[in-house]
């Protein structure tokens, strides 16, 4: 009846286990209290859970992002406290069953339920604002793919539960991966988490490159885009080009495990190799895809915070596109040690190495962007210097490992460990707090508190460099990754320093949260009123904060790349005399429930009860075909109400015809 | 004096963490055979180009956003300035440069320091091969017949072929001292050649996760005199006990920190047999399609 | 900065609700009208041709998931583990049969689009009748193929070729199945509101999506089961 799933899978004898699943489900049981007290589950459901308006999934996406970052982060603390206890004789307080699941479950958490969704997130957020647009392409898939997203983020967090996460690393390599040497569910948790997961991110691909190709306000060219929209486009192509592959790998994998297949067995002609090339033909895009949108962020805020125009729009743009293009040709660069032989190493080298030119030729547009501008310091600008500096060395570390040979002693050792840290907090994470930073007034309409924002800013900073660069040591020193012991005496201060780094970390996350908390008290100090708390240049900033649902009374014309500031430069008035009706897209719960069938789908494979998957998979399709049958989509705001709504923004022009 | 204080200089900048190794010890910087010398110096080389333009570049980062801030208002200010093809053209060449020479060092280094390329020595390499197993590494040595588990020994100076394989998951075989690792797969082989130019016991490692007993699954690799590797030859093949199919059946049953043993009359073709996977648990029939090696060579 | 043109105080405007979609057009529009327009109260997006577009980047994804599974069966097809290859295997001449099925089912695909567009609802649900069942029949042989295959101990279980081969044909057959849902649905849905602009447009999909299948159809025809007689 429930297939493999008994009361035995609760891990009851595990404190630490059901500690963090305690802590877990009061958490949530809290949240659900809460509500409840305050009567707002109604106001939940309608506004929230089942809207299709892409500034509320936005803020959905950043809210998901921060509670994966706290429990990816516990799995950090987790891992760099072990390290630094588990020298000699002492064996630390995690055995390898539970390090192992640790270390998956912070890659797997990381990037999956962190970086996406945050970036995600934000290009709900910003996006269709920025290109003049009152929604996205798709609005109810737009909501399918958020709970999509969600539903794979609650799956990961139920192996904490019940039965375990997987044990074989973030890209759970096969053979190791396969029934025969884990038979566990684990496996099948990642699998199905990432597979439910990644079909949203693929429908948000398509969906925000339909927006960005047709819904641009007049007069956007292409080449009239902010770089945030450029790069968000590249980044959605990369979503579109490379998810599929995914799919197909964890399908394959999943195929193995369920019906005895032979993709990536070691018997019947399997072939486990081919696992790590199409694992990696999707994982390095990946990498661009989490990076490009926030190469974007920085190069809204370098000009914003610059007062100056950005330097080299041109050659940004080509750059964007360089790096997406090649971002396919150097999956390889991930196994040089398989014995490939000279030339194929050499070419996935050299192609790797070339995509450091056109990155390196966005630093330098960076910096000439604040060449002879007035350059204020405010957190984002921050953020962005502390990515300048940081995301510099990391690709110096990046394009050392391009070098085969030198990739044949750093590879799978600690040094590589820190140097896709320092790229991806120093790039993705620095990239993603100094876009929340930037935007945060427009999509909550206050400011954050600067000055909670600096010390976390500096505990990141520094923490960053007190916890990686001893693993740079690390890795020269020989020690690989993912250990959960070792003998070495001279490794030991420098794990313990890691630790210590990754406590200082730890405050910068808990003074961020604080910050949050503050800024919120003191919103009424710190209310944007104007809509353009930083003086901005792109058509964001032309709409009150937050946005209307409606983003746009009415639909700007646009006449150069930093339109809203060419706005101002020519003095147009922001205030209308006149308004329309505005067609608008309904909530629909469409979304939630199809995602919620899924969930119940994948929770049903993970644990072999097949009728209950059946029956999802029938729920999904009866969703769907109720949803294709049901007429009531849409309606029009009236122009009364827009004008109400305008002129609680002061946006109303008197009537004085 | 000068030249002098700029090589410390550099070998000293790669990174800041290179700072926190001054009173530790670094095997990779400090390796004992020619192929791990190469790498060094291709980890070193190639630091040292990409400082010339990083540290520039981190020093303008500072000082324009410091130079140009806006409580400086005597700095100039040009807000629509946007465009300098003198200064695109530097800042798309420098990097097209750097890249360049790394990439010719990258071409070069990929052919020489293949690891399936044979080191060339006077003397008549010895072949080794090494078996990947849960989670222990086992050793045998074909021409001498015998084998050892945990723990390798070859002559200095001497090179060896080490043939690769596994008997179960992937992992990676890597002696960081003597320089490249290379993946050992099941159904296939791979080869390494390394040397050892200093005697020594260097620590051997398993560099790609492998499952619950991984960081246990570390080798001593010895590199002795010619007498002293005569010695221990005779020393395993004096091993009571002595590698056949049942043996090798034993051993295939998972451990964890598995202390040195030595085996005696390790049957001939052994390893053939596992590369074509004739072990591997569940098998049926060993069919043509695998048991290759991991390249055509 | 400013570029000399005269704004009219609160910005001037322009109702003009048909401007195409395509930013440059609109911008060539405004020079031509000499009016220096900073907002349009209205602007409208093509809704039928976003939702071709997004449809058409779907079907992009859907194709580079086929590439990874050609690519994985160009990989495996020789590794039959001592098992049957495929030129043991394939029945060629019933294979050509299903391949007719299908292409045929694309020609009266082709034909209900015709006579949607003739606005002939009743002949196009007729056509995609025919369509329905001529995918039907292509599925129910690909359903006998793999049961004789298993019969035979052929599954996908016995080799990396075998499991290569099931599943990329499998996927195939998986999107016709999903194909013919929603040609079921589509039929239901013109009898019940006609040929409605939401219709319209998802019969455009449909028939795409459906050309698409054929296209990948020929692809497996030729790859895998011509090949592998051929080898």
């Amino acid at each position: 009846m429930f297939g493999k799933l008994t009361l035995s899978a609760i891990p009851f004898n595990i404190p630490i286990v059901m500690g963090a699943v305690a802590f877990m489900v009061l958490g949530v049981i809290a949240v659900l209290g809460i509500i409840t007290y305050l009567g707002k589950w109604k106001y939940l459901w309608t506004e929230w859970l089942t809207s299709v308006d892409h500034k509320k999934i936005g803020i959905m996406y950043l809210i998901l992002a921060t509670v994966m970052l706290l429990r990816g982060f516990a799995d950090a603390l987790m891992m760099r406290s072990q390290q630094a206890l588990a020298y000699g004789s002492n064996m630390g307080y995690l055995p390898p069953e539970h390090f192992d699941q640790v270390f998956s479950a912070h890659g797997t958490i990381m990037i999956f339920f962190m970086a996406m969704p945050f970036i995600i997130g934000l290009m709900n957020c910003i996006l269709p604002l920025q290109i003049g647009a009152r929604d996205v392409a798709f609005p109810m898939l737009n909501n399918l793919s958020f709970w999509l997203t969600a539903g794979g983020a609650v799956l990961v967090n139920v192996s904490l539960a019940i039965g375990n996460f997987s044990r074989t690393g973030w890209l759970a390599y096969p053979p190791l991966s396969e029934l025969h040497y884990s038979p566990g569910v684990g496996v099948d948790y990642y699998i199905w988490a990432l597979q439910i997961s990644g079909i949203g991110t693929t429908l948000t691909g398509v969906n925000f490159i339909a927006t960005i190709l047709k819904m641009r306000a007049p007069g956007m060219t292409l080449m009239r885009m902010p770089v945030f929209t450029w790069a968000s486009l590249c980044a959605n192509i990369l979503i579109v080009a490379t998810f599929p592959i995914l799919t197909v790998t964890l399908g394959l994998l999943a195929l193995d495990r369920y019906l005895g297949m032979h993709f990536f067995t070691n018997s019947m002609g399997g072939d486990p190799m081919m696992y790590l090339n199409l694992i990696w033909i999707w994982g390095h895009p990946e990498v661009y895809i989490l990076m490009l949108p926030l190469f974007g962020v920085y190069s809204e805020i370098v000009p914003t915070f610059s007062g100056k125009r950005l330097f080299g729009y041109t050659s940004m743009v080509w750059a964007t596109m360089a790096i997406a293009l090649l971002s396919m040709l150097v999956w390889l660069h991930h196994f040089f040690t398989m014995g490939s032989g000279g030339n194929v190493n050499a070419f996935f080298g050299i192609t790797t190495m070339i995509i450091s030119v056109p990155t390196g030729v966005k630093i330098f547009n960076w910096i000439f962007t604040m060449y002879r501008g007035r350059v204020r310091f405010d957190t984002p600008m921050l953020w962005t210097v502390g990515f300048l500096i940081t995301f510099t060395i990391g690709g110096m570390s990046g394009v050392l490992l391009a070098e085969p040979p030198a990739d044949f002693v750093l590879h799978n050792s600690l040094f590589l460990v820190a140097h896709f840290h320092n790229v991806i907090i120093g790039g993705v994470v620095f990239g993603v707090f100094a876009g929340v930073a930037y935007w945060f007034p427009k999509i909550f309409g206050f400011r954050l508190n600067e000055r909670i924002g600096r010390w976390a800013f500096w505990c990141w900073f520094i923490g960053f460099y007190v916890a990686f660069m001893p693993l740079y040591a690390l890795g020269l020193m020989g020690a690989t990754r993912r250990m959960d012991h070792y003998d070495v005496a001279a490794w030991h201060p420098l794990f313990i320093v890691a630790a210590i780094g990754s406590g200082i970390i730890f405050l910068g996350i808990l003074l961020q949260l604080v910050q949050v908390v503050v800024s919120i008290q003191q919103r009424e100090l710190t209310r944007d009123t104007t809509g353009d708390v930083w003086n901005g240049r792109t058509l964001e900033w032309s709409v009150p904060s937050p946005a209307p649902a409606y983003n746009f009374a009415r639909i700007p014309v646009v006449r150069d790349v930093d339109a809203f500031w060419d706005m101002k430069q020519r003095g147009v008035d922001l205030k209308s005399a006149t308004f329309v009706p505005i067609h608008m897209p309904r909530n629909s719960a469409t979304g939630f429930i199809m995602a919620g069938f899924a969930f119940v789908v994948a929770f049903a494979m993970v644990w072999h009860i097949w009728w209950l998957a059946i029956a999802g998979l029938a729920g999904v399709l009866v969703t769907l075909i109720r949803h294709a049958f049901n007429d009531d989509r849409d309606y029009h705001l009236g122009a009364d109400e827009v004008r109400r709504i305008e002129a609680m923004h002061g946006r109303v022009q008197a009537r004085s015809m | 004096m000068n030249r002098d204080f700029w090589t410390r200089f550099c070998r000293f900048l790669p990174l800041p963490a290179t700072l926190l190794l001054a009173g530790c010890h670094a095997a990779l910087l400090d390796p004992k055979g020619p192929i791990g010398e190469a790498e060094k110096s291709i980890i070193l080389t190639a630091t040292g180009l990409m400082l010339v333009v990083v540290i520039p570049v981190i020093v303008l980062v500072l000082v324009v956003a410091w130079r140009y801030r806006a409580s400086n208002t005597k700095a100039e200010y040009q807000p629509e300035w946007s465009h300098s093809n003198k200064i695109e053209a530097v800042m798309w060449s420098v990097p097209i440069v750097i890249v360049s020479i790394l990439g010719v060092i990258a071409w070069r280094t990929s052919h020489q320091l293949d690891p399936y390329r044979p080191i060339a020595s006077r003397f008549k390499p010895i072949h080794i091969d090494a078996i990947a197993m849960d989670w222990k590494w086992l050793f045998i040595y074909p021409d001498q017949h015998v084998a050892s588990v945990n723990e390798v020994a070859m002559p200095v100076g001497v090179p060896v072929v080490f043939h690769i394989t596994s008997a179960t998951v992937m992992n990676s075989f890597f002696i960081p001292r003597l320089g490249s690792q290379i993946y050992a797969m099941a159904n296939m082989q791979t080869t390494d050649n390394l040397v050892a130019s200093a005697p020594g016991t260097y620590r051997g490692i398993s560099a790609n996760f492998s499952g619950d007993g991984f960081s246990g699954m570390t080798f001593k690799a010895v590199a002795m005199s010619k007498a002293d590797f005569k010695q221990w030859l005779a020393n395993a093949a004096a091993a009571k006990q002595s590698l056949d199919g049942n043996a090798y059946r034993a051993l295939e049953k998972p451990s964890e920190n598995v202390p040195v043993a030595f085996y005696s009359n390790a049957t001939p073709g052994l390893f053939q047999q596992i590369v074509q996977g004739k072990f591997a648990p569940g098998r049926m029939v060993a069919s043509s399609d695998v048991g290759g090696s991991a390249r055509s060579e | 900065m400013s570029n000399g043109s005269v704004v009219v105080q609160g910005g001037s405007l322009a109702l003009k609700p048909g401007y195409a979609d395509h930013a440059a057009d609109a911008l060539r529009d405004l020079r031509q009208s000499g009016d220096a327009v900073d907002f349009e109260v209205e602007h409208h997006h093509d809704v039928a041709s976003t939702i071709q577009l997004g449809f058409w980047i779907y079907l992009m994804s859907d194709c580079l998931l086929f590439s990874g599974l050609f690519a994985t069966y160009a990989v495996l097809s020789g590794h039959t583990a001592g098992g049957p290859s495929g030129s043991q295997l394939f029945d060629l001449p019933s294979v050509l049969v299903e391949t007719m099925f299908l292409l045929f089912s694309s020609f009266t695909c082709g034909l209900a689009t015709l006579a949607m567009n003739a606005n002939k609802a009743r002949a196009t649900v007729g056509w995609f009748a025919v369509t329905f069942l001529l995918g039907l029949g292509f599925l129910v042989m690909e359903v006998r193929e793999f049961a004789h295959m298993v019969s035979i101990g052929a599954g996908p279980s016995h080799s990396a070729f075998l499991s290569s081969f099931f599943t990329l044909v499998a996927t195939h057959g998986l999107h016709v199945t999903c194909g013919l849902i929603f040609m079921a649905v589509m039929m239901v849905a013109v009898l019940r509101k006609g040929l409605t602009d939401t219709n319209r447009a998802r019969l455009n999909c449909l028939s795409l999506f459906w050309h698409f299948l054929d296209i990948i159809w020929v692809g497996v025809f030729s790859l895998v089961y011509l090949f592998g007689v051929v080898h």
